[in-house]
């Protein structure tokens, strides 16, 4: 079965490297740019893994993050990812239900590497 | 002291006299009765029958001539030279302008003139010497008084202390700065511990970070108040500190403009990630997988160019901004966790905010905060809690994880949902100009976030930076401040009251009150007025006043004057005496709120009074309605001064006055007698000294001795003896 990634930025520069990159693994993606659109597209979408800006307009990744895993949404991979990357954000990110935390720039083998892992893990 | 001192030695003369007397006529009568014949022993036992009460008169007459004759000698050999003895001993010491009363007997009156005539010279030699000392010292004087004048003049409050921690030194700011808490009346004292200000792990903190070449400014609260603490070591080049200097500034204002730069910086740098980010994965799609098709490379190269682009612009800004200073973090202080918790504890409104209890302070864990802002973001949500989300009580714990301090409020009941706390982050908080909580947590790269737990409580947690974490502004070892002369001059010379560098040599204050010398003490000076004379039947105190002495200096700014509402009436008679009227007293605060003050006033000093006894009975009454108990030593300049002048009779604050040299003003107001007081026992104390008279201890032994004497003696009564039953202490009789 193919893996599905849900891309959640709003700045469309990196979400073509994203999209990019993800189609590139044979991932389904999905692209939405808002906090609130979020959640209609897990639902429409049923991603395994969602790429997560923290900046996003509406409501920011953490909110996101923290609503989804109280919606019940317990197996869906979530990595953060940030331009920020102070310490406190990540101990808030992991404290919240994420996964793992990328904080930009990150190098693009990484991040292909980490998304692999997370997906293998699933059950 | 010999037993037979004073008034002991003229009994014990009289008695001797007597028996000596009545032995005298025993054995005349014993001799002629052996000498006799038995006719003439029943003529004389006859005669004796007959005229026994001529002979028994004779006899009594004879001791009383003999008694008398005593007693007056005493007067004029014994007492009288001694008196004159301690006169002179007064022209020698402490008032150069007193002169011996010229009276009989006449040997007496010529040494009398005689040591008068001495005494002009003396004064007027003593007037050159003065003034030749003073000539001398004019220039270290005028260094100090350009201190002084440099320091009154500083903004900045200032606190010079020696190594433990007393104030020897302090300007006005200070004072205007730490002197408006209600609670906490005569903080900034000389003498006074600055731990009651600043906290000694604070200042043991920042020394160790001066000494380690840090910054050296943390943050501490102030009531509802945030101070920024400066401390600097005062240590000769190659010594160890003999003191500190703190430097005190109110920061609960601060200018918007910092907080805008910061946040400009910040969004910059996130800006510039987030176009290095798009850079990097444009080109490193573009070298790992050659095989992309032409479309999708040319959309990678103009990613690249336009990302590029804006880098370079938002690099320019920030160029451009950086006339400015960026790296401003100047409202980034240490600030210890337990400080922040009893901030936050002190200022959240107890109307708005929830039950506070505290778990864990964090202990020795150190933040680095705008302290106000943080206090106020935290109360902000707390109240928030209380007021949104019906959280009546939290606990407060603090501890460090990481390089950040995880700061928790924990309550039973729900977390909060995500977005009614965001919601609660934009609004804007009291007192910070236009701050929401986010801005602040921006700052401060502190993150909030909620969240239930197993068992049906959830809690509220905040990552705060640890001192020593995030990046500060650097600093250079800090120069150690000059190390200001200590020695004392002679007294004499103009200066403020508030220096003393005399306290430098004060030592551990922990020895036990009975050894330490009475140069050293500090003392409360008080008196209070009253509505009468009865504590026992309904009589209250309507005022108190009280003021310092310190090394031996009477500090006149450092006082405490209150009236007291004594929910009676005042009666005329003692009206008149005090001159407060009822009117006066209406609306203050009453003995309840008043002794709490009074006793924080005089906390760790001696308390000093005149005929204190009086003021003491209205004190103990209280102890038990205002839970104000003073166990402090007590020290009575009425006995003190009859201690030292044994042989003079009158003990009242004008005869003491007039002896050692003191002008009478302003009697008979609780703070102005209190000032005469303090003279008083200013010009007591080098008198006692003298006397061989060093410690407290001794000090209130001679005191003992003098109150039994007095005790004895009604014609010094230890009450004042008046008329009307109505009236305060008469005038004259303290």
């Amino acid at each position: 079965m193919t893996r599905k990634v849900l891309i959640a930025d709003d700045e469309p520069n990196i979400v073509a490297s994203l999209e990019f990159l993800m189609g590139r693994q044979g991932y389904d993606t999905l692209v939405v740019g808002d906090g609130d659109e979020v959640f209609a597209a897990v639902e429409r979408f049923r991603p395994d893994l969602i790429l997560l800006d923290v900046m996003l307009p509406h409501r920011d990744g953490f909110e996101v993050c923290q609503q989804l895993r109280a919606g019940g949404h317990d197996t869906v991979k979530i990595m953060m990812l940030t331009a920020k990357g102070r310490e406190s954000e990540v101990a808030k990110g992991l404290a919240i239900g994420a996964d793992a935390y990328v904080t930009k720039p990150f190098s693009t083998r990484d991040l292909v590497a980490r998304v692999a892992v997370l997906l293998a893990d699933e059950p | 002291m010999s037993p037979f001192h004073g008034r002991g030695r003229l009994v014990v003369a009289v008695a001797v006299l007597s028996v000596l007397v009545i032995a005298g006529v025993v054995l005349l009568g014993a001799g002629l009765w052996a000498a006799a014949s038995a006719t003439d022993r029943l003529a004389l036992a006859r005669l004796v029958r007959s005229q026994a009460v001529f002979l028994i008169s004779g006899v009594v007459l004879l001791l009383a001539v003999v008694g008398l004759a005593v007693v007056r000698l005493f007067g004029r050999h014994v007492q009288q030279p001694r008196r004159l003895a301690a006169d002179t001993r007064l022209i020698a010491t402490v008032n150069p302008g007193h002169r011996l009363s010229v009276r009989p007997p006449a040997e007496l009156a010529e040494l009398a003139t005689a040591v008068n005539e001495l005494a002009e010279r003396y004064e007027a030699a003593e007037r050159g010497v003065a003034a030749r000392v003073r000539a001398g010292r004019a220039d270290i004087a005028q260094e100090r008084n350009r201190l002084a004048a440099l320091m009154s003049e500083l903004a900045a409050a200032v606190l010079v202390c020696n190594a433990d921690g007393r104030i020897l030194l302090y300007n006005a700011a200070a004072r205007r700065l730490l002197e408006d808490r209600p609670d906490r009346p005569g903080v900034v004292g000389l003498g006074r511990s600055v731990f009651g200000v600043v906290d000694r792990d604070l200042v043991a903190h920042v020394l160790d970070r001066a000494q380690a070449g840090a910054a050296v400014h943390a943050t501490t609260a102030w009531g509802e108040r945030l101070l920024r603490v400066q401390v600097a070591p005062v240590a000769p080049v190659g010594t160890e500190a003999t003191g500190f200097v703190v430097l005190v500034e109110d920061v609960t204002r601060r200018f918007d403009t910092t907080r805008r730069r910061d946040a400009l910086l910040r969004d910059l740098t996130e800006g510039v990630r987030g176009s290095a980010a798009a850079i990097r994965g444009a080109i490193e799609s573009l070298l790992e997988y050659p095989d992309i098709p032409a479309d999708q490379r040319e959309r990678f190269a103009v990613i690249v160019r336009d990302e590029a682009t804006a880098l370079g612009a938002r690099v320019d800004a920030l160029m451009r901004q950086s006339a400015d200073d960026l790296t401003d973090r100047s409202l980034h202080e240490d600030m210890s966790a337990t400080d922040l918790i009893a901030a936050v504890t002190a200022v959240i409104p107890a109307e708005h905010g929830p039950r506070i209890r505290v778990d864990t302070t964090g202990e020795g864990v150190w933040l680095t905060l705008d302290g106000y802002a943080a206090v106020r973001a935290v109360t902000a949500l707390l109240a928030r809690l209380r007021t949104a989300h019906e959280v009546d009580e939290v606990a407060l714990g603090l501890r460090p994880a990481g390089r950040y301090a995880e700061l928790t409020a924990r309550w039973a009941g729900t977390p909060l949902d995500a977005e009614t706390l965001r919601q609660w982050t934009t609004e804007r908080t009291t007192g910070t100009g236009n701050d929401t909580v986010a801005d602040i947590l921006a700052r401060h790269e502190a993150q909030v976030w909620s969240q239930g737990e197993e068992d049906g409580s959830a809690y509220l947690r905040l990552l705060l930076p640890l001192a020593g974490g995030p990046a500060r502004e650097p600093a250079g070892p800090t120069p150690p401040a000059r190390v200001i002369e200590s020695r004392p001059d002679d007294g004499s010379l103009a200066r403020p009251e508030f220096f003393d560098f005399d306290l430098f040599q004060a030592t551990a204050t922990d020895v036990a009150w009975e050894h330490r010398r009475l140069d050293e003490i500090a003392y409360t000076v008080f008196d209070t007025e009253t509505t009468g004379l009865q504590p026992a039947e309904g009589d209250e105190i309507i005022a108190i006043g009280a003021v310092r002495v310190v090394n031996g200096r009477l500090l006149r700014q450092e006082t405490f004057d209150r009236l007291v509402d004594p929910r009676r009436a005042v009666p005329a008679a003692s009206r008149r005496i005090h001159g407060i009227s009822n009117d006066m007293l209406r609306g203050q605060p009453t003995i309840e709120e008043v002794l709490p003050a009074f006793s924080r006033f005089a906390e760790d000093t001696v308390l000093v009074g005149h005929n204190v006894s009086f003021d003491l009975a209205f004190l103990r009454l209280k102890e038990a309605t205002s839970g104000v108990t003073f166990t402090q030593p007590v020290l009575d300049t009425l006995l003190l001064s009859a201690a030292v002048h044994p042989d003079h009779e009158e003990h009242t604050m004008e005869a003491i006055a007039g002896r050692l040299g003191v002008e009478v003003v302003g009697r008979h107001s609780a703070l102005g007698d209190a000032l005469l007081t303090a003279d008083l026992l200013v010009r007591l104390l080098p008198l006692l000294h003298g006397q061989g008279i060093h410690t407290l201890g001794q000090a209130r032994a001679a005191a003992q001795r003098t109150y039994h004497a007095r005790q004895d003696e009604a014609r010094y009564p230890r009450r004042p003896v008046r008329s009307d039953p109505g009236a305060s202490r008469a005038p004259g009789q303290r």
